[in-house]
């Protein structure tokens, strides 16, 4: 493979030998911070007011007017930045000069080319690091809604634009072409998100568009070291979207390239519908935005206090906590991701240190308190349940009953079991319902003793029956394999 | 040097043009290719300075971090704003179709 000046890929030039490709994503992601009001004016910053209500000259555009900038949004952008392990850093604002309906200045305030967050990472559950070029500061446009033609830009009517949107302050997040596939660029989105909340800097919704993802998607031969022609996909309003566009996007390139044709630079629509991208524009019509430094702000340069105090006031982040409770219960850190993105992870830390046994706490986090809000569940008293389970005392269809009584009413395990009838059935009750089921199933019975581990199952299930569910599993498992000479 | 004197040519004046999305006749171009060859000129005599030794400047104020709190104030009344749309429609700014692609 071969990329000429003009940056574009071709395909390799033997005909016939298959050769193994790379996918290699990097994304962008734009979010809106979470602030009482816009970047550089006072209107408030609302999602779905009646339109064009929280406007003024500033946002507007109109002649005269002059931009100040809001220090949360700056103070949340910096958090965010700490947080990603960014250096922050003194910046500057420019103008982007473009002339579109939704942005009434005719130019958009942003960072160019000294942005306030640099060279950072995020760290994703399975312990990869993904790496983050820069997080800037910039403002949002207005929103315009296409009249006739269905909807499509090139068809329509005409436009109707509601400014409430504009100057809305946003951070652009850039990672680097660190992603390798759909599935991990989605879960880049979902750690991302979760950073976003744990910061309290964005409320991070795709579905609102308070959080947008283009996906910048390349491919090239595995083991190469230089990247590909890349293709822009924007319109991408989920992560599954994101994961069927980019898994897509690949796809096409690596036909591509592999018919001897070539990837064109090109900017791509995802149609959710047909499942396929489209090409909005190529590189040859990309825009030219000719920025300059805007004359009407001055720069920003957070001292040392002021970073020092952001730091200090972040609260333990995902991949912090992933790795607190994985230490705590001695398992990986991407086994203990769901708990942590529950909120579960301080409730299993607590029960463990009441005498909670690990192994079972972690289950009922990840599988049977799924919605549950954490301080639902007294620590002490989740505790005492795993401890009846491995004693025995109770089977885990048991425990799970006696949970969701302790969730809804709380109270004392032991008592809640009793209760229920939950009794832990003596030895020799259950040897004896043992013998009854293998007496019973003589063909399986014989399967099971040539070494057919198939039927395990069905003699725990028989067991399972005749006791009404109060037998322990593991215990019926060890029956059957000494009744068997096993 | 002259006014045509390359140091901008009527191309770069279209192609500046067509970003501003403004329509230019022949006539035009050459007037304003004339007249931003002269800007442009001005301009360069601070190419004779000698800035050995200054600082890039951002900004002519010795000032950073100017910033506000991030508090409501009351913006615009809709009415008087939409007074200022060349139409409206569903209380929002009605515009021509947009031509050519979203940035
Ligand atoms: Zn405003």
């Amino acid at each position: 493979m071969t990329t000429t000046q003009d940056g574009i890929t071709e395909g390799p030039a033997t005909e016939g030998t298959a050769t193994e490709w790379e996918t290699v994503v990097g994304l962008e992601v734009h979010c809106e911070l979470a602030t009482a009001t816009k970047l550089f004016c006072g209107c408030r910053n609302a999602f779905g007011d009646e339109p064009n209500t929280n406007v003024c000259p500033v946002c507007l555009g109109l002649p005269g007017s002059l931009p100040v900038l809001n220090r949360q949004a700056v103070e949340l952008a910096m958090r965010l930045g700490e947080a990603l392990g960014c250096t922050v850093r003194p910046s500057l604002f420019h103008r982007k000069n473009y002339f579109y309906p939704d942005m009434p200045k005719d130019y958009q305030i942003s960072q160019y080319d000294q942005p306030i967050n640099v060279d950072g990472f995020l760290e994703l559950p399975d312990g990869s690091r993904v790496g983050i070029e820069r997080a800037h500061l910039e403002e949002d446009t207005g929103k315009s809604t296409h009249v006739g033609g269905g909807g499509r830009i090139h068809e329509a009517d005409h436009s109707l634009v509601d400014y409430n949107r504009s100057g809305v302050p946003l951070v652009e997040i850039v990672s680097r072409p660190d992603l390798r596939s759909g599935e991990q660029a989605r879960a880049y989105v979902n750690e991302l998100r979760a950073v976003l909340l744990a910061t309290g800097a964005s409320d991070a919704r795709m579905e609102e568009g308070s959080m947008r993802v283009d996906a910048n998607v390349s491919v090239r031969p595995a083991g190469s070291s230089t990247l590909g022609t890349r293709c822009e996909v924007k319109n991408l309003n989920s992560t599954r979207s994101l994961g069927r566009a980019i898994e897509y996007e690949a796809r096409r390139q690596i036909d591509l390239l592999t018919a001897g044709e070539r990837v064109v630079q090109q900017t791509r629509h995802w149609d959710e519908a047909d499942g396929r991208t489209h090409v909005l524009r190529s590189k040859e019509e990309a825009f030219d935005y000719r920025y300059f430094p805007e004359p009407d702000l001055v720069p920003l340069a957070p001292d040392d206090a002021w970073r020092h105090a952001v730091r200090q006031s972040l609260p333990a982040l995902p991949a912090d906590r992933r790795r607190r409770l994985a230490a705590a219960t001695g398992v990986a850190p991407g086994d203990v991701a769901v708990v942590v993105e529950r909120g579960l992870d301080e409730l299993v830390l607590a029960a463990l240190d009441a005498g909670g046994e690990a192994q079972r706490l972690l289950v009922h986090a990840e599988h049977d308190l799924a919605g549950e809000p954490a301080d639902a569940l007294d620590p002490a008293a989740l505790a005492a349940l795993t401890r009846m389970e491995v004693a025995g005392q109770l089977t885990a269809t048991q425990a799970k009953a006696v949970l969701a009584e302790l969730v809804a009413s709380g109270g004392d395990p032991a008592e809640i079991a009793r209760a229920k009838g939950f009794e832990a059935m003596a030895d020799d009750a259950l040897a004896a319902a043992v013998d009854e089921v293998i007496t019973a199933n003589p063909d399986a019975w014989e399967r099971y003793q040539g070494g057919d581990a198939k039927v395990t199952g069905f003699f725990v299930g028989q067991v399972m029956k005749a006791t009404r569910g109060r037998a322990d599993g593991k215990v019926v498992t060890r029956l059957l394999r000494e009744r068997a000479g096993a | 040097m002259g006014a045509m004197g390359g140091r901008i040519s009527r191309d770069d004046v279209a192609y500046v043009a067509g970003l501003a999305r403004l329509e230019l006749t022949d006539d035009e171009l050459e007037l304003f290719t004339g007249q931003l060859a002269a800007v442009l000129d001005h301009a360069a005599d601070v190419e004779a300075l000698d800035t050995e030794g200054v600082v890039p400047t951002a900004h002519p104020l010795p000032l950073a971090n100017v910033l506000r709190d991030d508090v409501v104030r009351p913006g615009l009344d809709r009415d008087e704003v939409l007074k200022a749309a060349p139409a409206v429609e569903e209380q929002r700014f009605r515009v021509p179709p947009v031509l050519g692609e979203l940035p």
